[in-house]
């Protein structure tokens, strides 16, 4: 047990999806774990992550938590992956950044349609936002690159196994998707 | 009496006639050059630059080179196609190419070749430009966000259609697609969904509408085969036509 | 005037043909500071170019606007030679002075500040265009009683002279610039001789061009004389954009007749059976358009004496003329075919090759393009003869090379040297002391370090334009690096996807170095970039964008090294930056 590969994700900007598509790889799931151990991830719900050899990150980088979790992971992890179109170019949340923090806020929580007690929130708990999102990239060095949205649950198998065996990763055509 | 002259690709002998460029003439010999710019029925253009080759060692684009005899071209080695996707990555970040959300996904030639050429990141500093969408014609909309200024629809509104709808304005990184109407927008020109130009843009700057999923995400040009085959497979059925 | 009528008269004046485009809009710009609608959908009208087309090459050249400029419309030359004498700091006092934002015109319309690429002026600068005509030598001083001009509304005519007084220069003579011949006498030589002769001594003289491409101008003469054609073309690329360079400024105003003489000469060989009717242009940068009238002088001044225009020196048949047309603010346009584009009244996008303008140039006629300084040559030889040239210069580089010499040292202006001269001697003569390094052939051409400077001046050796910039120990190199890297993005045509993209991506990366925000991986990245351009670029321009880049990255690493955040490569991420806006909105400071 104790030569068990250790890994820690989380989604930052993103809406989880790379996370559920990992998942889908339904009963390989079984034998991945006879492989690896997950640290910090919302599958085990652990909080803080220890020394791990691969850190796993979907979504962007959109506010200042982001950016510590993200410093955190690459301190702590060996091989560090962007997975899925939010954490390699920011996807949709990106969509945001042709226009100022300002006008984005004062869209979403005053001029918007069918908005209450328009105010654009303030409260010192919650993490200031990013001039942009970023691609994690801008942030750390990412060693690996797992596009789509969210890379289908064969494109994450191919990438682990491959990874974990110590090969270099070969995916087939239809493996390498940005939709 | 045969006029035909030969230069290898890739170690492939391909016959062509004198003037013939090296794409007109690999094309016509069944073997895909990547490129995006370039339009057969149309004079080359090699603003792309991904149809980059090298030609006894110098650089040259296919598109507008003239294949010269018993020369070497290489369009397929490391550094051929690690050149190919640092310039596919350069579109990537200039515009705002958000696949996940694009109707075109799947039909479109840019990711198809950032697909065929295994590109895994965008790689350089996104740009993030601002640009606006423009609904204003019933039939199709323009998202500058995706446009790679190919210039295919500028060249089929004026050479095929006489419209003369687009052009290139600005310079340098500014540099943008406008459209010849009173206030720009294209709902104010003759612009038509029929046009040559309305079907011509290789990407999801120039789309119909109400026909986003018509074919769903998976089922599409691009999802299951490389643009080099689909494109080869194409070109052999319109020949047997 | 109604903008209308004016419109129609400028049409008019150049007979309503659709190629003249970009000269009617430089009249227009002139007379409103910017291109009013009413006058694109009257040109569009007249000229049958779509408004859309019309706007387009208005939004390709730097001068033309679609939007009011001031009504003193001021441009700081913002090359690096102006930034080393200071312009930086002059730029900021003037428009705070003037209470204006650079771009933004002034409320009240009185007046505008813009940045502009070099405006050839390099050995008297800092220098301004004030709608259009160039200022020189300025100061803390001449800014201030700028200032009250404009606020005073004195109109430009009656400005100080002195702020317009232009200097030569010369400090340096060789054969080009100590001659003495008599107007006419090149061409008597080719009317003595013939064509072909005339043409074998060109070839036998080895003469090669002088804009810095270095291709030999008998086999471009013969290939141009050669090619089929309905009518064949002489264009003097009298578009000197390199940063530092300023000898043709120099030319046009001392050796105007000798520039003609040789562009007839050319004409009287390329066209030599008389068949058909030869025409030139001089491609006239938009900075150095004060120079319009004398040239127009010249040009009177030899139709008069029977050496221009019709049966030239009474040569039946020997018929050519010139029309001067100006640039607008385009450096790409000094590249051949993107002249012929703009000559055209096109954008001016480099073409691709082949066909070369040779063949196919101006209105896909046999063209010949050659540099101002290449055209006197060719009179000169015409005169003395080949051998007479050869014995001047190098073995590969016959004749002699006009320096364009700024920077650190006593005694910048024109210095003329025979091929083969050293870096050292010319450093010697200028009065330069302490360089650190030299910046051959401007933004586009070779940072020379010190080991370099027994190197000589030869197409076979260090090539050149003419732009020679020095750079002190003081200095940091880097600020140059800087100052070319934002040139090449403002410059760059946007034609194709590595110089659009690629210009743009360095210059962001050269900035990160310059502020100490760099980490290793933005120095692969810069490298990476910058293979990649020279590599796949269109044309010359995207090729030789980072050459500087290249040259200080292999000379100087430390200038690179010793900036650097992050010496991993790990990415340098500003946070707080970032974080900016978002405080702004909360007014708070937490993390």
């Amino acid at each position: 047990m104790a030569n068990k590969i250790k890994i820690a994700t989380a989604s930052l900007c993103g809406c989880f999806g790379c996370h559920m598509s990992l998942l889908d790889i339904d009963e390989r799931l079984i034998d991945l774990v006879k492989l690896v151990e997950f640290d910090r991830s919302p599958f085990t719900d652990i909080k803080t992550i220890g020394d791990c050899d691969i850190g796993i990150i979907e979504g962007g980088v959109a506010n200042a938590e982001n950016v510590e979790v993200l410093r955190e992971f690459r301190k702590q992890c060996k091989t560090l992956v962007a997975i899925g179109a939010c954490a390699i170019d920011g996807g949709i949340p990106a969509l945001r950044n042709g226009f100022t923090l300002k006008e984005c806020l004062q869209e979403s929580y005053v001029d918007g349609i069918g908005i209450d007690n328009p105010m654009i929130p303030s409260d010192p708990e919650l993490p200031l936002l990013l001039n942009k999102v970023q691609p994690i990239q801008e942030v750390v060095k990412v060693d690996y690159f797992v596009p789509g949205c969210p890379p289908s649950a064969d494109t994450i198998w191919t990438f682990l196994t491959e990874l974990i065996e110590g090969k270099p990763i070969s995916f087939t055509y239809g493996q390498i998707r940005y939709d | 009496m045969s006029t035909f002259q030969i230069f290898y690709l890739n170690g492939k002998p391909i016959p062509f006639k004198q003037g013939e460029t090296i794409m007109d003439a690999a094309l016509r010999a069944g073997e895909y050059i990547d490129h995006l710019c370039h339009h057969p029925e149309f004079r080359p253009h090699g603003s792309c630059r991904i149809c980059m080759v090298e030609l006894d060692g110098k650089s040259v684009s296919s598109c507008t080179q003239p294949a010269i005899a018993n020369t070497q071209v290489d369009s397929s080695s490391d550094e051929m196609i690690e050149q190919r996707r640092s310039l596919l990555q350069m579109l990537f970040v200039e515009g705002n190419h958000i696949c996940p959300g694009c109707e075109k996904s799947g039909d479109c030639q840019l990711q198809a070749l950032a697909y065929q050429n295994k590109m895994l990141s965008p790689h350089f500093k996104h740009f993030f430009p601002k640009r606006a969408l423009d609904a204003s014609h019933p039939d199709v909309i323009i998202d500058f966000d995706r446009c790679i200024l190919c210039e295919l629809c500028v060249r089929a509104s004026r050479d095929v259609d006489k419209k003369n709808i687009f052009c290139v304005d600005g310079r340098g990184i500014n540099a943008k697609l406008i459209i010849n109407s009173p206030g720009g927008k294209l709902g104010n020109s003759h612009f038509s969904a029929d046009d040559k130009a309305a079907q011509i843009c290789p990407v999801g700057a120039i789309l119909p509408k109400h026909q986003g999923y018509d074919i769903p995400i998976g089922k599409r040009r691009y999802d299951q085969q490389p643009i080099s085959e689909v494109d080869m497979d194409n070109q052999e059925k319109d020949q047997q036509k | 005037m109604k903008i209308c009528q004016f419109t129609n008269d400028i049409i008019a004046s150049f007979n309503q043909q659709p190629d003249m485009l970009l000269q009617i809009l430089i009249k227009i710009q002139r007379q409103y500071s910017f291109i009013p609608q009413q006058a694109i959908t009257q040109l569009s009208k007249e000229l049958l170019i779509t408004e859309a087309n019309i706007i387009s090459v208005i939004g390709f050249y730097a001068f033309l606007h679609t939007k009011a400029r001031g009504h003193y419309d001021l441009r700081v030359s913002h090359n690096i030679t102006d930034q080393m004498l200071g312009s930086v700091k002059l730029t900021a006092m003037l428009t705070d002075k003037l209470s204006v934002q650079l771009a933004t015109p002034r409320k009240d319309a009185r007046v505008s500040v813009d940045l502009t690429s070099c405006t050839g002026m390099g050995d008297q600068g800092p220098a301004i265009l004030v709608n259009g005509k160039p200022v020189v030598g300025l100061n803390k001083k001449r800014i201030e009683i700028i200032c009250q001009l404009i606020e005073s509304g004195t109109p430009v005519k009656q400005w100080p002279a002195e702020f317009f007084q232009i200097k030569n220069n010369i400090q340096r003579k060789d054969i080009l610039l100590s001659d003495r011949s008599d107007n006419g006498a090149a061409i008597r030589a080719l009317l003595k001789q013939g064509a072909q002769k005339l043409l074998q001594q060109i070839e036998h003289s080895n003469l090669r061009g002088r804009g810095g491409g270095g291709f030999k101008t008998g086999l471009k003469w013969r290939l141009c004389q050669q090619a089929t054609a309905k009518q064949r073309y002489v264009v003097c690329n009298a578009d000197e954009g390199e940063p530092g360079t300023f000898k043709d400024r120099v030319l046009l105003t001392t050796q105007a007749d000798k520039l003609i003489e040789g562009m007839t000469l050319c004409a009287g060989v390329i066209n030599s059976d008389l068949k058909r009717p030869c025409k030139g242009f001089i491609y006239l940068r938009g900075e150095y358009q004060y120079l319009y009238e004398s040239l127009e002088q010249v040009l009177q001044k030899r139709r008069d004496a029977g050496l221009l225009g019709k049966n030239i020196l009474g040569k039946q048949g020997f018929d050519f003329d010139i029309k001067i047309h100006l640039g607008a603010g385009a450096y790409i346009c000094g590249e051949e075919s993107a002249l012929i584009e703009s000559l055209e009244g096109k954008r001016g996008i480099p073409r691709n090759r082949p066909p070369f303008p040779v063949t196919k140039g101006y209105k896909a006629q046999p063209t010949v393009v050659n540099n101002v300084e290449t055209f006197i040559n060719a009179a000169l030889i015409a005169i003395h003869g080949s051998d007479w040239f050869k014995k001047v210069g190098t073995e590969q580089s016959s004749g002699s090379k006009l320096l364009s010499i700024s920077g650190d040292c006593a005694r910048p202006g024109i210095y003329e040297y025979p091929f083969g001269t050293s870096i050292k001697q010319v450093l010697v003569d200028c009065g330069a002391l302490n360089t650190q390094a030299v910046q051959v052939s401007g933004a586009a051409g070779f940072t020379i370090p010190v080991q370099y400077f027994g190197r000589c001046i030869a197409f076979e050796d260090i090539p050149t334009g003419g732009s020679f910039i020095v750079f002190n120990q003081q200095r940091d190199l880097l600020d140059m690096v800087k100052n070319f890297s934002d040139f090449f993005a403002d410059e760059s045509c946007g034609f194709c996807t590595p110089c659009r993209v690629g210009s743009s991506l360095l210059k962001q990366l050269i900035d990160k170095v310059h502020q100490g925000l760099a980490s290793n991986r933005d120095l692969d990245e810069i490298k990476k970039i910058s293979q990649l351009m020279c590599k796949t670029s269109h044309c010359g321009l995207g090729g030789s964008a980072p050459s500087s880049i290249m040259d200080t990255l292999a000379h100087f690493p430390q200038l690179y090294q010793q900036r650097l955040k992050n010496m991993n490569n790990e990415p340098v991420f500003d946070l707080d930056a970032e974080l900016q806006q978002a405080r702004q909105l909360n007014g708070v400071d937490n993390v």
